[in-house]
Formats: structure tokens, sequence, C-alpha cells
């Protein structure tokens, strides 16, 4: 049961990490200051809610684990995170797209996530969803702003929604650890979120003049740590000072 | 992160009802700012949460305004440096629920936010009307005009807006509502 905690914790913790580490390579590059600023803020939300999941997996893991050991020491195949997080910032619109998808998931999730019976996960769930539902109306205005808006704007949002389509399904998929959350009225059972998912999406793209894609293959793995092939460029990345410097400190 | 620093500060238990100061200890933390808005103690920020003596040693909780607040840290280091100047150990520990509200900040906090510069939090409709409405509800904390503009959901930190006041030209940040 503290195996299958900690790996549903990894499950969402690791989608903040993720996220936020794509986030954080708009600093300095966002298309604007007022964009680079807000992801960037963004990215620093999910990077604090990473750290309280993490602290928890920490004390539940024992052995000095910490949460640094967490976010920096693990194996790619350890990373529980979805596909759609670790995808690439191409342009401004795969950069929306990516946040608008999750987000409305992120969301759903937490508003579950407050019900747990696990007292910890439910703290950081109230916590989370505050920052969360800003995060959700930055994406959202951007949608319709972009979708609706030039010709030129409309397309690549339309292009970046198409493509990042495929990941969607994937925030649906539950691991046999998720599975036994969910039976312990610990973790929350995404299989129900679905339609509502798809319903708000639809919703919100259909008002940005967005077409909804209509596919019917999707892509999955993340969550059981089969990665895309820009995985492995993040760790790079993410881990390179613990991985050359072990135990460095600043 | 810092490692030696996160094994410092951290979660220990999550959840504190009941504020508790002891008021001894309030003076010593009301002497301690918020780093990000150095006109602000954080007792009147409201991140404090319970202080009081236990053997010896100052237990302080402390909440987050935002997860990822990096001014947290700071404040911890803060507070065992205070108190250390008046010979008193600290031991801080950081509570995630009740979550922090803006509602917590006090009258004379809101009061110190707008000397500042800074526009305090609206009740929470009007604060989606202003930031995403365009809804010209949000006063110039210079000049006092409402007729005033969003320029960024996200200002300098992740709690503030950035607006721009159009009768003084000023800029400023509005601190976003949290409920």
């Amino acid at each position: 049961m503290q195996n299958n905690l900690v790996q549903y914790i990894y499950g969402i913790a690791d989608n903040a990490l993720i996220l936020g580490q794509r986030l954080g390579e708009l600093c300095g590059h966002g298309p604007n200051l007022e964009t680079d600023i807000a992801m960037t803020n963004i990215a620093l939300d999910l990077l604090g809610q990473t750290r309280s999941y993490y602290q928890y997996a920490a004390k539940l893991t024992g052995n000095e684990a910490t949460e640094d050991t967490i976010a920096f020491l693990r194996s790619e195949r350890e990373y529980k995170n979805v596909l759609i997080v670790e995808q690439p910032n191409t342009d401004f619109a795969y950069s929306i797209g990516r946040q608008f998808l999750f987000d409305v998931y992120h969301l759903l999730m937490l508003e579950q996530l407050q019900n747990s019976s696990d007292e910890t996960l439910q703290a950081i769930a109230k916590k989370s969803i505050k920052e969360v539902s800003y995060h959700k109306r930055f994406s959202l205005d951007w949608i319709k702003r972009l979708g609706d808006g030039t010709e030129e704007s409309h397309t690549k949002m339309q292009n970046a929604i198409n493509d990042l389509w495929t990941f969607t399904d994937e925030l649906f998929y539950q691991t046999d650890a998720d599975k036994a959350m969910v039976s312990e009225q610990i973790g929350v059972d995404v299989t129900q979120l679905k339609d509502t998912y798809y319903s708000i999406i639809s919703d919100i793209l259909t008002e940005s003049t967005l077409q909804v894609p209509d596919l019917k293959y999707f892509q999955k793995g993340g969550k059981q740590g089969i990665h895309s092939e820009h995985m492995g460029y993040i760790l790079a990345d993410l881990q390179y000072m613990q991985r050359t410097f072990p135990n460095m400190n600043w | 992160m810092n490692l030696r620093r996160s094994a410092q500060i951290g979660i220990q238990k999550m959840t504190v009802q009941q504020i508790h100061i002891d008021p001894k200890l309030a003076a010593i933390l009301e002497s301690v700012s918020d780093p990000e808005i150095p006109v602000l103690s954080i007792m009147e920020m409201g991140v404090v949460r319970t202080a009081e003596i236990k053997n010896n040693i100052a237990e302080i909780t402390i909440t987050p305004t935002y997860s990822g607040c990096p001014a947290m840290d700071v404040i911890g280091d803060d507070i065992k440096k205070a108190f250390a100047a008046k010979g008193i150990e600290a031991k801080i520990d950081l509570v995630l629920a009740p979550a922090w509200t803006t509602d917590w900040i006090t009258p004379k906090g809101r009061k110190a936010l707008e000397d500042y510069g800074i526009a305090a939090p609206l009740e929470p409709e009007a604060d989606i009307e202003a930031l995403l409405g365009n809804k010209k509800l949000v006063k110039c904390p210079q000049c006092g005009s409402q007729n005033t503009k969003m320029i960024s959901q996200f200002g300098s930190t992740a709690c503030k807006a950035f607006f721009q006041c159009q009768d003084c030209q000023e800029p400023f940040d509005y601190f976003k509502c949290l409920k």
C-alpha cells in the first residue's frame, strides 16, 4: 500500500514537475514580457506543488529520500508523468494548447483530490486548486484570443490542438497503483472525469472557432514510465547539476 | 532547489485549525517583514499560524501564500535570525491547511500594501471581472483613479497581476484575490 501511494503521488507530482520544467524554458524567451512572466509564474506554482508532493513521498519512502533525490535522481522510467506535459514549446500555440488541455484536466482532478481520505493529499489539493484556477483562466483566455484571432493565429492554434489531441486520452488511463488508491478512496477515479473533460474542452474550442479533432488513435505510456523522445532531453537539463556534482548546494 | 535549506524547512504536519500565537512572541514576529513587500510584516500578511515556546524553543508554523513562493524559505531564515537576536532558538514548520487566503491580510496590512504602491485584493467576483472582463474596478494606488487597465494577469510575482492607470499613466501591481 505504501509503495502504491508513492507511485500514485509520482503520477500526480511528475506532471507538475515536467510541465513546470517545460514552462521554465520560456523564461526570457516568451513571445512578449507579459506572457513570459505569466508562464514562468505558472511554472513556479507547479514547482511549489511538486515540492509538497515530493516532501510527502520522501517521508513515506524513508531511507534518506528527500524531495531533491526524488526530483533529480530518478531514471527516466521512474517518472510517471503523462506524455502531454513533456511535449515541446514548438511555438506559442503549442505551449498554450498544452497548458489548456492539461489545466482543464488538472482542475477537475484536484476538485476530486480535495475529498481524498488521505489528509496530506487533501491539503495539497486544496492549496493547489486556487493556483490552478488562475492557470486555467490564463490558458482559456489565450485559446480564445488565438483561435478567434487572425487567420494566422487561428491556423497555428488549430494545428497545435490537432497535434496535441493524441495525448489527451492518456490523462484518463489508470495504472495498477492508481486503481489500488482509488479503491482505498485515496486516489481520484479519473475515468469518471473523462466525459466532463471532453465536453468542457469541446465547448471552449467551439467558442474559440476551433474544430474539435476527430481522432480515434491515442498515445499513452507515460504513466507506465515509457516516455516520448523528448523526455531524455528534459531530464538531461533538469538533472545535470546533481548528476555532475552530486549533493551540490548553493 | 537548495538541498540544505529544504531539509530545514518542510511540511511536518498538514493542518492547523486554530491560530495560536503567544503574545510574547508576536512582537518578534511583527519585526519580520515579507521580503517581496518590505513594508508588510509576516503577521499582517497572515502567514503565521502558530507560535509557542516549547522546551525553550520557539516553535513557529507558517503557511505559504502560493505553493512555489520563493519568499517562504527567506521568511523562515528571517524568523530564525529575529529570534536568535533575542537569544531564542526557533524551529519553523510549513503547514498547508487551511490554505492561505487574501482574507488573512489584516486591515493594517492592506493599508501598507496600498501605501507601498500595490493595489489590495478585491472580492472574488470583482477580481474576476477586473482580470477577465476588463472592468475598471482596481483603484490606482498612486492617484486613486479607477480608470485602470490590466496589462497582464501575472505580475512581478505569482500573487500579483500587472495594471496601468489610464489617468496618471503609472504602472502598478494588483494583489490578486485568493480564496
